[in-house]
């Protein structure tokens, strides 16, 4: 277990670096952050000058060799629109991402593993041909689209929902937080759902093809002629195989959820990093893209090991070790 | 009365192309404690026919007619809880593949606490004892360590053992091994069989074996059966079955046994294939692969002649024993 994660440790090192050397590498090409920091209005002369200041024009393994010490010191440099640090802007943001994530994952998991269940154990069934038909709509259509017609439906037809925002927040154990209030969660209902729009069909096909599979096993076909309950056999014999590889897959997705949460808190001004970000990139403030990419990047890497320790729980025939 | 009699079955399998016969006038009686052994090519039936008596055949298949009278209860019009109260209890089944047929990621103990509690109300731990206890019958050593690793940390014969002591958890009346040995290695084989043979003969449970292993079959069981896509094509004493084949196609299976071949000379072998379910012939099904076949084999469904203890489906049967009586006349003659 600890050599595992010695091991981990030293591998998320290694990404984190090629991680840090890509995302700085592509501030170059974002355009020039000087027109949006100072206007038309100032010189030339001043504009060079002020390049020399923030070490734009050193060369590209100077600028990285200094980004990477720094960013080994927790500073990640400072925005230039904040003209706070980049990591602690990012942060302060953080928690309403994680509450969107968590809140898609949340509807995820306790949709996905009953409907694909349902529809591996009665393929034939209409519900089962209606979860189906409806997943391949999900799928298909983009995220943008789904807010846009969710908010369009709930927000301004039936005006059930609040169509932007996150509400009232409150703070609770040092977190700033809208999920304790009745406020806060009416608005994360619609861009939970939004986010969870896109993994949602992914997850009930993955587990209905999974459970679909692992029904036709030996095992079970033993399990049944043992005579024990259909009810044990649906969910202890045949879902805890199902969901092996659903782990796995879904530790994957939560990270590239993170990343999707930027197009839906685009559409309900939601106040996370992916919303951040988005006004970043309009801005050019290249420290806060880089200390962006970064951060999204560590919580891949944090969260793909964390799924690892839990198929290790979840797998006896897998040994966390070190190596052989 | 017989423990369990099965009457005309029919298992068919629906397809696109539609549907096909798997089984098709299967009629056969076990008596409490007899063991009997199911033999034939792959693909004549011999595990649906396994299968079918526990109502265990998976879609597109279904038993389509006949009865399985198990003490007089017809086990293919029983509800799935009625169902579920014989399937592992009064009649319990060994799969062919010990490296596939344990959940991998469930315990031994889980595994077999689970069958007896399905069964009886008992506690656990009253269970789990009565799980220990069978563990010690497969001999297993160190039952109490086993009850709590998983099925990957056991080789396939020790793997195969506990699926034995699973099948013998409720002290059922009748076991059905589907090729039990075959997964297995050769030294593990004979080590499996005997002790097969050692449970039921102590615990008076009769066996259903499906088996491709002939000579398994001469040293495990009293009767045997042999199968031909989809149906008994005879049926008997074993001894009798072994040393006198009635069906040519059952003394073609004997003349392949390697032992049966000239040293260094080629295996002897049935020549052609069985059909495939949606193509069998009309008639006997063996007649395209038989040497003695007649018009009458090609158009006409040989029913059972006795001949001796066997039931055999052949027109045949007179006809190839007149002619052994004039061979062994001839040679008598030319003795004399």
């Amino acid at each position: 277990m600890i050599a595992f994660l010695i091991k981990r440790t030293l591998q998320a090192m290694v990404v984190m670096f090629v991680i840090s050397l890509i995302s700085f590498s592509i501030q170059d090409n974002l355009g020039d952050p000087l027109r949006e920091l100072v206007g038309v209005s100032v010189s030339e002369v001043e504009r060079e000058k002020l390049r020399d200041d923030l070490g734009l024009n050193d060369p590209f393994l100077v600028q990285y060799g200094r980004f990477a010490a720094n960013a080994l010191h927790g500073d990640l440099g400072t925005s230039y629109f904040f003209k706070e640090p980049a990591l602690d802007v990012i942060l302060k943001k953080l928690p309403a991402t994680l509450e969107l994530v968590f809140g898609a994952t949340l509807i995820i998991v306790v949709l996905s593993v009953p409907l694909g269940v349902y529809s591996a154990i009665k393929p034939g069934s209409l519900l089962s041909r209606l979860v189906m038909g409806l997943s391949i709509v999900g799928i298909s259509i983009p995220v943008f689209l789904t807010a846009i017609g969710l908010i369009y439906l709930f927000s301004i037809e039936l005006g059930w929902m609040p169509s932007y925002g996150r509400g009232e927040t409150s703070a609770m154990l040092g977190w700033d937080s809208g999920l304790f209030t009745a406020d806060g969660l009416h608005h994360l209902i619609l861009p939970s759902f939004t986010l969870a729009s896109i993994m949602l069909p992914l997850f009930i096909r993955l587990i209905r093809a999974e459970m679909m599979e692992v029904l036709q096993s030996e095992y079970v076909k033993f399990a049944w002629a043992k005579g024990i309950s259909p009810w044990r056999i649906y969910f202890v014999h045949a879902l805890k195989n199902t969901m092996l590889p659903v782990i796995t897959v879904g530790g994957v997705q939560i990270g590239t959820m993170v990343a999707y949460t930027i197009l839906t808190e685009t559409v309900f001004q939601w106040p996370g990093m992916g919303f951040l970000f988005l006004e970043a990139v309009n801005r050019v403030d290249t420290p806060l893209i880089v200390a962006y990419l970064i951060v999204v990047g560590a919580i891949f890497v944090v969260t793909n090991t964390l799924v690892d320790l839990i198929y290790g729980l979840v797998n006896p025939t897998v040994k966390l070790a070190g190596g052989k | 009365m017989a423990l369990l009699e099965v009457n005309n079955l029919e298992v068919s399998f629906g397809l696109r192309s539609g549907g096909v016969k798997a089984l098709r006038d299967i009629n056969f009686k076990l008596d409490r404690g007899e063991r009997i052994g199911v033999v034939g090519e792959s693909g004549a039936g011999k595990s649906v026919l396994g299968f079918s008596i526990l109502n265990l055949i998976s879609n597109p298949g279904s038993i389509t007619g006949g009865e399985i009278l198990f003490e007089g209860k017809n086990l293919s019009k029983l509800s799935a809880s009625e169902l579920r109260s014989v399937r592992g209890n009064r009649i319990s089944m060994i799969f062919q593949d010990p490296m596939m047929t344990l959940n991998p990621v469930l315990t031994i103990g889980e595994q077999m606490v689970e069958c007896l509690l399905a069964h009886r109300k008992i506690r656990k731990e009253d269970a789990r004892n009565i799980a220990l206890q069978k563990l010690k019958q497969v001999y297993i050593p160190s039952p109490e360590t086993r009850l709590d690793q998983y099925p990957h940390e056991l080789s396939g014969g020790m793997r195969q053992r506990i699926v034995i002591a699973i099948g013998l958890l409720m002290d059922p009346d009748i076991i059905i091994a589907d090729e039990p040995t075959t997964a297995l290695d050769v030294t593990i084989q004979a080590e499996i069989m005997e002790l097969m043979l050692e449970l039921c003969e102590r615990n008076n449970v009769a066996l259903i074996l499906i088996t491709h292993d002939l000579g398994v079959v001469s040293q495990v069981t009293q009767r045997t059966i042999v199968m031909y896509a989809g149906r008994i094509i005879e049926q008997g004493p074993t001894k009798e079955i072994i040393n006198d084949a009635q069906h040519p196609y059952t003394q073609g299976l004997m003349n392949a046994l390697p032992q049966m071949a000239v040293p260094g000379a080629r295996l002897n072998q049935i020549r052609g294939a069985m059909p495939a379910l949606q193509r069998i012939p009309t008639g006997c099904a063996f007649s395209p692969r038989c040497d003695y076949t007649t018009e009458t084999c090609r158009h006409t469904l040989p029913g059972f002649t006795e001949s001796g203890n066997c039931l055999v489906a052949c027109h045949m049967v007179a006809e190839m024993k007149r002619e052994a009586a004039q061979v062994a006349s001839l040679a008598q003659e030319v003795k004399g």
